[in-house]
């Protein structure tokens, strides 16, 4: 025990920590943030692992044709909403059903990705690091939250963005009563069904970043595994923070704070085992979910389709 | 309640069924499923030829590698089998109504348990081998009914326990595998870093039928028989009825006396079960030279819920569509010879199950617009 409360003081004061920490979180964020919009609207968007891995391989194939790493981020955004659009359409324009379609499709982009990749083989180079001054001179914290590449800064944006739109626009307003009570929604003259695609449309633009951010801002390189179920962790935090931002944020901090010890220990010298560590989003999830329901209630039509006249 | 008792007054000739257009609407399936599998497959060929393969060898050596070459058919049956044992326990789950999306870790945890009776228990080996299927189909139904615990005490939505409860099997897994106290390989001749549990002993292993130059695990023929009593389980029996009368509407089953909690974790343990049983006749019968390593599912979970699908929760169309994508996974071996990379394979099949879904869809679109009409016609 105390050779563990040992190991966690040490990477506490680790400066790589704190960076590597901020970066996984980050790179979560952007994935849950969308997929909250997606899921508040009523849709449980399992294919953002696969929109995820989509942004990333486009953005690393943006990259290799283009040379501009704001080209390759547009590209992984493209790349995001190209399976958000077959999501949104086979399962909220055709009746298909939503978890057959994300399954099918996270397979297809895995395949895609193999198959494309291991035939173009695209160079990436990881874009350049901005260190905002005398911010990123603060200890400790300084370099992790003002040191990054600049892709990585994007999520400052991003995250009060996605509560502008939820909370502050007639937009955010229809979107969450649809995921709330859809035949209500209908019948108060909201299109439930647009919404839905729209939120799923939002979900592939946060997600294709994330991909791209994750090539072009983090790695500087693509590999089909590189992914490995970030997207479902996303889902995680978002379920884990009770649907509401501030939660998905926290979620996605904490995840990214578990994943980076699997990356820090090692390093620092300590032998950990790191499936434990992977399954603690889903493990702490579960959990909140079981014993938190009271308080993180769900969107109320979460993951119900709608067609107009059945119920 | 009382809004569900009020009778509902129903003009007769309003539900009279409306099938004026039978002709037109066997053209349009028959279209609609063409013009589909045609650009599935249209768009496979277009990504073999943009990177300068030819999609007539891609597709010889697909059916040379899982029909036509020697011995090539029996690995198809023997990839088959566990895709089988998995849709069919997914096709209960979609019965009774339920989602259970967690066949991949149902199915690894299934071949853990499976793996730790065959490797770490002592006994004379037909005694262990069944004791590891049963141990298998064992944890792979307790995984399961965790989630439908959670669903029927805390609510907890079994599409996102199932799921979250697949990467805890893969981190368990992972985790039995890293100490030789546990279940890594005690050989002292392991190579070093090879994460995998020992062999499982050759009289542990699943029988082996030979049949016109072909081999096959004796697994298929587990799987086979378990469709067809499922099928008849389903069909035919009390419980099946319960399961589907569930599926169709829960609130009518309940008042007819179905308990939802109990059926419910039922249906979802017997899914479950039966992935966990797909997991030890992959390990016995030869998947990974007979041992357990962390990636041992290898996806055959995610596509076994695919098979199940396209079977559209019917037991027995499930056995030819396992077939074909047994198929497509022993045919991909082949692929080297053509130059094209093997993963081509992975789009095909996801594209085909893409293109299976949509005319359903368009036509359950078109059948309700049509039916609105009538509707609309007669007031």
């Amino acid at each position: 025990m105390g050779d563990f409360l040992g190991a966690v003081g040490d990477v506490l004061t680790s400066s790589t920590f704190y960076a590597s920490a901020a970066r996984l979180s980050a790179l979560l964020m952007f994935a849950a943030v969308g997929e909250l919009v997606a899921e508040r609207a009523g849709t449980l968007n399992i294919s953002v692992e696969g929109m995820f891995l989509s942004g990333a391989f486009a953005s690393a194939l943006g990259y290799h044709l283009t040379g501009s790493v704001v080209l390759g981020l547009v590209v992984g955004i493209a790349g995001g909403l190209l399976i958000a659009a077959l999501q949104a359409n086979l399962s909220h324009r055709l009746p298909a059903d939503q978890f057959v379609v994300g399954l099918t499709l996270n397979v297809l982009v895995v395949g895609l990705a193999a198959f494309l990749d291991s035939n173009i083989k695209p160079v990436v180079e990881a874009a350049s690091v901005l260190e905002i001054p005398l911010l990123s001179d603060i200890p400790l914290i300084g370099p992790a939250l003002f040191g990054q590449t600049w892709p990585v800064y994007l999520i400052y944006p991003l995250v009060p963005a996605i509560g502008w739109l939820l909370y502050r626009t007639r937009w955010g307003l229809e979107v969450r009563a649809v995921g709330e009570n859809p035949q209500s929604a209908d019948v108060s003259g909201i299109h439930v069904n647009k919404r839905r695609r729209q939120s799923i449309y939002v979900s592939g633009l946060a997600a294709g970043l994330a991909g791209g951010v994750f090539v072009l801002g983090l790695i500087g390189s693509f590999d089909v595994g590189m992914v490995g179920g970030r997207g479902f962790v996303a889902i995680a935090a978002v379920i884990f923070g009770g649907w509401t931002v501030k939660g998905t944020v926290a979620g996605s901090l904490l995840f990214g704070v578990a994943d980076s010890f699997r990356f820090t220990l090692p390093s620092l010298g300590y032998q950990v085992n790191p499936n434990l560590l992977a399954a603690m989003p889903y493990i702490l999830t579960l959990a909140v979910m079981m014993f938190f329901a009271y308080r993180s209630r769900q969107p109320r039509a979460l993951a119900q389709p709608f067609i107009r006249g059945l119920r | 309640m009382t809004v569900d008792e009020t009778p509902i007054l129903v003009d007769p000739e309003v539900t009279t069924p409306v099938t004026p257009h039978r002709r037109r609407e066997w053209g349009e399936v028959v279209i609609l499923y063409g013009l589909s599998i045609g650009l599935a497959l249209g768009i496979s060929a277009a990504l073999v030829a943009f990177t300068g393969g030819s999609w007539r060898e891609v597709f010889s050596a697909i059916v040379e590698g899982s029909l036509t070459r020697p011995g090539r058919w029996g690995k198809t049956l023997a990839q088959s089998a566990p895709l089988l044992l998995v849709a069919v326990g997914t096709i209960v789950t979609t019965r009774s109504g339920l989602v259970n999306i967690g066949q991949e870790g149902q199915l690894l945890m299934g071949a853990t348990a499976a793996a730790f009776v065959a490797t770490r228990l002592g006994g004379p080996g037909p005694v262990l081998l069944v004791g590891a299927l049963v141990a298998g189909a064992a944890a792979g139904g307790l995984w399961a009914a965790l989630a439908a615990l959670m669903r029927y005490w805390r609510k907890v939505p079994e599409v996102i326990s199932t799921l979250l409860m697949v990467f805890i099997a893969f981190s368990l897994t992972g985790y039995l595998l890293s100490s030789k106290s546990l279940l890594l390989d005690r050989d002292p001749a392991r190579a070093n870093r090879s994460v995998t549990s020992g062999q499982v002993p050759s009289d542990v292993r699943l029988p082996t039928i030979r049949l016109f130059g072909n081999e096959f695990h004796s697994g298929v023929l587990i799987a086979l028989a378990t469709a067809l009593l499922l099928a008849y389980l389903l069909g035919r029996t009390v419980w099946g009825f319960r399961v589907r009368m569930l599926g169709h509407n829960p609130r009518a089953a309940q008042r007819a006396g179905v308990d939802e909690a109990r059926s419910g974790t039922l249906a979802m343990a017997t899914s479950g079960a039966l992935s966990g049983l797909a997991g030890a006749v992959m390990l016995t019968g030869g998947v990974a030279n007979y041992r357990l390593t962390p990636g041992f599912s290898n996806n055959v979970g995610w596509e076994g819920l695919l098979v199940a699908l396209l079977a559209r929760a019917s037991a027995l169309l499930a056995i030819p569509m396992a077939l074909l994508f047994g198929g497509l996974r022993t045919g991909s071996g082949f692929l080297a010879s053509t130059g094209v990379e093997r993963k081509i394979v992975d789009v095909v099949q996801a594209l085909l199950v893409l293109a299976l879904l949509v005319p359903p869809a368009v036509l359950y679109v078109r059948q309700r617009r049509r039916a609105l009409a009538a509707t609309r016609d007669r007031t």
